[in-house]
């Protein structure tokens, strides 16, 4: 059957179809990806001896901002995107998504979002500068003249956010072959339609910061000015309401991916599906009542700060029985270790020391010796480059042969794994020393007893750049120069699912114009 | 498996090397010289050890299957995929482990927030980019007589400034860089502290931790936290909330004084108020010297030491408000009441009389504005308490 489809240009201007644009959701973010790290390797240089060397700590203050939304909105958000609409209708024996124009639309809103946020950075007085968090009213008040590209740009986000939610919750709902009922359904699509839920859920809270900000910095509103009657910790509030289940809307779907990478390489089926799901489906809940854990300073009563407390250490429990299942799958598994699995595990173990440290911020005691300090910036790094992003990179490795029909080179991304594990904890580890020792986040020069541990994570994060442009090439490689040996259809030894068992490698422009039997 | 535990075994080297390179104020929390920040100590080190503990267990079992459950070794994988009990048992230890750490941290944090019977008030408030402290002496002074801001030391700014370019920067030694201040805040030992944390623009974070005393500051709200502490010393702390340019750059010093040290501080500091402002009357030469001197330490972060401006900042090289004929009112005004919805704070009542007169001053003569103009304290003086004439 011929894929009938526009050539050039317009095929990815025009396309509805859920692969082409789950590409282009992968490219973006990637592209993304580099953008934010050139500018974290900025704060890493700036911060590699104390003193100003580099900038100054206003453009200082802009790299860190712009670093933590490009990562968080422009990188890690559009990625788990991409791999769902590349998977979810292949994983579920669907030919598409359920809404094919939405999705062209809800791709090409983010370059406009970010071009307008980038477009920022040269503008008179600067770009954003208070923080991806944008408390009020550094960011209302005091914020540069750029914080309204900012505002707009956020909206953008957030109507691509929402469509491509609802998207994937219409798709699953509607869409799955015969037989394939929900407790069925592979894990990663699991965390896709429970991520779904929380961003139709919390993005339309950040658009209302967002247009509060607005509306206090152009319409004479107060909401979050004390001289007008408004309180700038009710926008903390709203934020974190937001923010909170946006840190699970991030890992989620590389939970998914770990889900369905482990068994393939154990050559054992997943352990304990049901309470991996209800596991899922418990953080997801308990997301949304714990986001003043991260407001323990702003002088909460203390019964509030009892609650949060305790609400966010009971999140621990259900993130343990995953972990605890991930290791009961490979147990007596037969286990081999190529690249995906690699990440896979690595994702597990550096995620885990991720939820040992916020187990420890959640103690509202302690944590007003945490709180804003680099201990925190390595527990949030620990979740989400280890976490996040090694899952999204094993999930790449472990379904690029299905995309593209070829393997990877084994021996580059073996280099690419070890290397980026050297770097990634020479990067975050030494931030839980500066960060107990007392050095707080957000500065651009520091006092020289955090000297060491300051050198070390630039050292480790000018190896870590480097990294992404290794895995550049590798990519490159196999996507444009088009080497590497085919893949078969089954692609690994111990894969299931309808991608691996039911279509040749590579996966055809259009799958499951019929709909598979499922048993 | 080779090339793993080369990996290893150098991850494992680095962090020896690392840690047994360094004391351990440089890696950990600190105990700090309060029963509370102790408390903390100890409820953080116990937190760790659970953690180091699980750890162990979890990575343990996990590296036992990836060594022993390899394809070479075990090539069946076993069948199972499911058991109720250990589901339960592994569901049901977190929790209880959790419940247990949560109780010693539920009774150290009702302590810590329970600020009643204190003995003396501080209201601490941040501006961008330093601190005022003012003195609530007992219910019957509530003059706040005594009040003063605490800025960076000029030291650790002009070291900043003059790190060089590039990696190849001057090498800083100075133990307190960026840890000093012009004027700590002085308390007294074994006395229950409350500080009243406030601001006046955007939102700092008062934190010493030592103490284990951390609060938002949050314009137009006044939280409260106390600290009681055993040792007379110094101790330094930062503003841990960004805000704005300079956040780096707002130490907090707290130089804590035997009970009798601090009362003769107290009551100097209570004479320098009563004594009235310095009105006299300077030359011009005078003036442009502490102008300098001050225009340095509370403008040149902003307007930078050229007067040049950055960014949002504006020049005052040459800019009509500065040289212009006639603008010296409209000038003076802007110092003392600031803009509103910009950076520019009201200096007034952070600033003498007589420093904003040589500030002002300064700005008009300096870097070839040569206005000519000068401004004597006592002019200032009348503004502020004249008002309208």
């Amino acid at each position: 059957m011929a894929d009938h489809k526009p050539k050039g240009i317009s095929r990815w201007l025009f396309t509805t179809n859920h692969k082409d644009i789950g590409t282009m959701y992968l490219v973006f973010s990637f592209i993304m990806f580099l953008i934010g790290g050139a500018m974290a390797m900025v704060i890493r240089a700036e911060l590699f001896q104390p003193g100003l060397q580099f900038v100054d700590p206003n453009f200082f203050n802009q790299m860190t901002t712009l670093h933590g939304l490009i990562m968080v909105f422009g990188a890690v958000m559009p990625a788990t995107v991409g791999l769902a609409n590349w998977l979810i209708p292949m994983m579920i024996g669907a030919p598409d998504m359920a809404l094919p124009r939405m999705n062209n639309w809800s791709f090409w809103i983010l370059p406009a979002a970010f071009g307008l946020l980038l477009s920022s950075l040269f503008m008179e007085g600067g770009a954003p500068n208070f923080g991806w968090t944008f408390y009020a009213p550094l960011s209302t008040t005091y914020g540069p003249p750029s914080t309204d590209f900012f505002i707009f740009g956020v909206h953008l986000m957030g109507i691509s956010s929402i469509m491509g939610a609802i998207n994937v919750i219409v798709t699953v709902f509607n869409m799955r072959a015969p037989g394939m009922t929900l407790m069925k359904m592979p894990l990663f699509v699991w965390t896709w339609l429970i991520t779904a839920f929380l961003l139709v859920m919390v993005m339309p809270v950040l658009a209302g910061a967002v247009t509060m900000m607005l509306t206090d910095r152009h319409f004479g509103t107060s909401f979050f000015d004390a001289a007008g009657g408004g309180d700038p910790v009710l926008f903390q509030h709203v934020f974190w309401f937001f923010g909170h289940p946006e840190v699970y809307i991030m890992i989620l779907p590389a939970f998914g991916i770990a889900s369905a990478i482990i068994p393939t390489f154990a050559r054992k089926k997943l352990f304990g599906y049901s309470s991996m799901v209800y596991a899922t489906a418990s953080i997801a809940f308990l997301s949304f009542i714990v986001w003043a854990h991260h407001m323990f300073t702003v002088g909460m009563p203390v019964k509030g700060e009892l609650f949060f407390m305790i609400a966010t250490m009971l999140i621990a429990v259900p993130t343990g029985v995953k972990v605890f299942n991930w290791i009961a799958t490979m147990w007596q598994g037969s286990i081999t270790y190529e690249t995906p699995m690699l990440y896979a595990l690595a994702f597990v173990i550096l995620f885990t020391i991720g939820g040992f440290s916020g187990v420890m911020l959640a103690m509202t005691p302690v944590d007003w010796q945490y709180h804003d300090t680099y201990f925190v910036v390595a527990h949030f790094h620990y979740v989400l480059f280890p976490g996040a992003i090694f899952g999204t990179m094993a999930a790449v490795y472990y379904w690029l042969p299905k995309w593209t029909g070829r393997m990877y080179d084994e021996k580059l991304a073996k280099w690419h794994f070890w290397l980026s594990i050297v770097f990634v904890n020479l990067t975050f580890f030494p931030m839980h020393f500066s960060g107990l020792a007392g050095m707080q986040r957000r500065v651009p020069d520091y006092a020289i007893m955090f000297s060491d541990f300051n050198m070390m994570s630039s050292i480790g994060a000018f190896g870590l750049g480097l990294m992404q442009l290794l895995f550049a090439w590798i990519l490159i490689k196999v996507c444009i120069l088009e080497k590497g040996e085919k893949a078969t259809d089954q692609v690994w030894e111990g894969a299931e699912g309808l991608e691996f068992t039911h279509m040749p490698s590579p996966a055809p422009y259009h799958t499951f114009d019929t709909p598979p039997k499922i048993d | 498996m080779s090339l793993f535990r080369k990996m290893a075994l150098i991850i494992a080297a680095i962090s020896v090397a690392v840690l047994s390179g360094c004391s351990g104020q440089e890696y950990n929390m600190r105990e700090g010289v309060t029963e509370i920040s102790r408390e903390v100590y100890d409820l953080h080190m116990i937190v760790i050890w659970v953690c180091v503990v699980i750890g162990v267990i979890t990575f343990g079992a996990m590296f036992y299957s990836m060594f022993a459950h390899r394809k070479s070794k075990n090539p069946n994988p076993a069948k199972f995929s499911h058991s109720t009990t250990v589901e339960i048992i592994w569901t049901v230890i977190p929790f209880i482990i959790l419940i247990a750490l949560s109780i010693p941290a539920v009774s150290l944090l009702i302590k810590m927030e329970d600020a009643s019977n204190s003995e003396l008030s501080v209201m601490v408030k941040g501006y961008q980019w330093k601190w005022e402290y003012k003195y609530i002496d007992g219910d019957d002074n509530l003059g706040n007589d005594v009040s003063f801001f605490s800025n960076l030391d000029q030291a650790s700014r002009d070291l900043s400034n003059n790190a060089g370019s590039g990696f190849s920067g001057v090498e800083i030694t100075d133990e307190n860089y960026l840890l000093e201040v012009d004027n700590p805040l002085v308390i007294p030992v074994d006395t229950k502290v409350r500080f009243l944390v406030t601001a006046d623009d955007v939102i700092h974070s008062f934190w010493v931790p030592d103490f284990s005393v951390k609060k938002d500051a949050i314009p137009g709200f006044i939280n409260e936290v106390w600290t009681k502490v055993d040792e007379p010393g110094i101790y330094r702390g930062v503003c841990a909330e960004l805000c704005g340019k300079d956040h780096g750059f707002m130490p907090i010093v707290v130089k804590v004084l035997p009970k009798e040290e601090y009362e003769a501080w107290y009551a100097e500091k209570v004479a320098e108020a009563e004594a009235g402002p310095d009105l006299n009357e300077r030359t011009m030469s005078q003036l442009m010297a502490e102008g300098e001197v001050a225009y340095n330490k509370y403008c040149s972060s902003c307007h930078m030491p050229n007067g040049e401006g950055n960014g949002p900042f504006p020049s005052l090289v040459g800019t009509e408000m500065v040289t212009g004929e006639g603008t010296i009112e409209q000038h003076i005004d802007v110092v003392l009441n600031g803009v509103s919805g910009t950076a520019m704070q009201a200096f007034g009542n952070q600033l003498t009389e007589a420093e904003i007169a040589a500030i002002i001053t300064y700005e008009r003569n300096a870097w070839g504005n040569d206005t000519g103009d000068k401004v004597q304290p006592q002019e200032i003086h009348d503004i502020q308490n004249g008002g309208g004439e």
